[in-house]
């Protein structure tokens, strides 16, 4: 095929693309810089990615590698310096707006004087929808994740594992395209965080939504991910982008094959890449 | 377990008042023995010791009455007299309480507004703050004649001057509580909420309205109590025809010691059931709320 034509083809296949399979998520050459008394801090440094619609992406990295600031800033929580960053082919801000992403933060944010059940029915009553149909969706969900019973209870009165289940019904109740956890389990012990690994990988199993998920746990981001995105600090930037080999639905089994245990390695290996590089 | 409760917590407050009766009395006997002395027993002296102590503890105008004159004064006062004599405590009570409700509700009503425009304005923030605070260091003794002056001139007497008086020293804890409150929640919670792109008035509603409600309610209960000071403050100047300020200066004025002391002690009475009656709305409003662990 001599070249034009190959553009045109190229150019063709890209209309004719369904909705499906249009990125859900794309960053082209985004900074974040803070500006310091002494030097501008370099959070994000020409960050490109494309997160396609379904894919489960993890974004890994030691402290200071700038994944949480990815993430916020894809949340439109913090602005980007320079760059083109769209969600759902709209702008952070437009996305937020209309409810693209549910967001689930580190600590579960519930808020005390709401019962569980008034926890997860508050970002649709935001939506201005019917009380009746609030707790319609919010009964739905908590059962979802395993909490029917615990509706009328106080977040105060149930476990930090299930504080955060409440807040991932919370996020999923307006059945958000995009799923964005800021290390959702890392406050929590070991057993829990596997609970709820699975309880995590079942849901994106059945619902197909797209997950941005930021950990700084080898076994949690190989586990959930289809995609594993390797960062560095100072400046922050994508250090390797990893495609995973696993089949899409997981056991917590699946830990122990060697599959599992070689891409464990290929994560550890461009970690200390990307910090032997300076 | 109910013993054990009344040990902890009756019991001391039990010894406090027995020993303050017992000071009390002894105080009344030392203030009103010369007094006695001089007025009541015989000129010539033959009197014994016991005399002289009841004499001391029954006097007309006792520089210090003793505990059960000032009891027997407000039983009098209310069982003799029909609810609208203006000889029934009660009747004074309630004129006080009316008026110190009122400027409450009043105060509240200023404090919140205030807030909210302090809150969410920089400008009203940096304007206001500093105004707010100045008008507390303003004695409320120099305030409360011109109020009641003024507000005379344009025709507005009775219950609504007084009611002025007590907004004036409800609204400072209610506003500085609830700036503090509505600037409660954390990060998290408004990013939560920037996440559904909330806009201001859903989040004051669902977020900072809520939070601040810990705030508030301590500050009700100074508000309440300092908003009794002011409305019996301006009952002094003008000498209202009746509140409780009325009767401390009638009292006064007559030399008569013993309505002084009642009129004191409806006042202190009323103050416990105007907090109390806030406490009573923070716990049920307050009935789901734990602290997070």
């Amino acid at each position: 095929m001599t070249q034009p034509l190959k553009r045109l083809d190229d150019a063709l296949r890209q209309q004719a693309e369904p909705l499906q399979t249009r990125p859900a998520i794309v960053a082209k050459g985004v900074n974040v810089i803070y500006p310091a008394a002494d030097r501008p801090v370099h959070a994000l440094s020409d960050i490109d990615l494309t997160i396609r619609q379904g894919e489960f992406v993890s974004l890994i990295g030691p402290s200071g590698c700038g994944k949480t600031t990815l993430l916020r800033t894809i949340a439109d929580l913090e602005p980007i310096s320079s760059g083109a960053l769209t969600v759902n082919d709209l702008e952070p801000a437009a996305a937020r707006e209309a409810g693209a992403y549910g967001y689930v933060f580190q600590a579960p944010a519930l808020f005390p004087w709401r019962t569980v059940l008034e926890n997860v029915m508050l970002p649709l009553q935001i939506q201005g929808r019917h009380v009746a149909e609030c707790q319609e969706i919010a009964q739905e969900q908590l059962k979802r994740v395993g909490l029917a019973g615990f509706e009328a209870k106080y977040p105060w009165q149930l476990s930090g594992g299930m504080q955060q289940r409440v807040s991932i019904a919370r996020a999923l109740g307006f059945k958000p395209k995009i799923l964005m956890m800021d290390e959702p389990f890392g406050a929590l012990d070991e057993i829990t965080r596997d609970n709820l690994n699975q309880q995590l990988q079942d849901l994106w199993c059945a619902e197909q939504r797209t997950v941005v998920f930021v950990t700084h746990s080898i076994s949690e981001a190989v586990y959930l991910s289809t995609r594993i995105v390797v960062m560095s600090p100072r400046p922050g930037r994508i250090v390797k982008v990893i495609d995973s080999p696993l089949p899409r639905e997981r056991t917590l089994k699946l830990r122990d094959t060697p599959a599992f245990m070689a891409l464990a390695q290929e994560v550890r290996e461009a970690l200390a890449e990307g910090h032997h590089e300076h | 377990m109910n013993i054990d409760r009344f040990r902890q917590q009756g019991l001391p407050v039990l010894v406090v008042l027995l020993v303050g009766l017992i000071l009390w009395y002894a105080l009344t006997v030392g203030l009103n023995a010369s007094g006695a002395i001089a007025r009541v027993l015989p000129k010539d002296g033959s009197w014994s010791l016991e005399d002289l102590l009841l004499a001391t503890l029954n006097m007309q105008r006792p520089l210090l009455p003793a505990p059960h004159q000032i009891l027997l004064d407000i039983w009098t006062s209310l069982t003799k007299w029909s609810i609208g004599s203006p000889r029934n405590l009660l009747l004074h009570t309630w004129v006080t309480a009316s008026a110190a409700l009122t400027g409450f509700v009043m105060g509240l009503l200023l404090g919140l507004v205030l807030a909210v425009c302090i809150v969410h304005s920089r400008t009203l923030d940096r304007a206001l703050l500093p105004w707010i605070v100045a008008s507390q260091t303003v004695p409320v003794l120099a305030i409360a004649p011109i109020v009641l002056v003024i507000l005379g001139s344009l025709g507005i007497t009775g219950l609504m001057p007084k009611a002025v008086i007590a907004m004036y020293l409800c609204f400072f804890p209610v506003t500085v509580a609830m700036v503090q409150g509505l600037r409660a929640p954390q990060k998290l919670e408004l990013e939560l909420l920037h996440t559904y792109g909330t806009g201001r008035l859903d989040t004051f509603w669902l977020l900072r309205l809520p939070s601040s409600l810990p705030y508030l309610f301590p500050a009700c209960r100074v508000a309440i109590a300092s908003g009794l000071v002011g409305t019996i403050v301006a009952e002094l100047p003008t000498g209202a025809q009746a509140g409780l300020g009325s009767r401390l200066l009638t009292g006064s004025y007559y030399g008569n010691t013993v309505q002084i002391w009642s009129a004191l002690v409806m006042a202190s009475l009323l103050g416990v059931s105007l907090t109390g009656l806030v406490s009573l709305v923070e716990r049920w409003v307050m009935a789901n709320r734990r602290v997070a662990a």
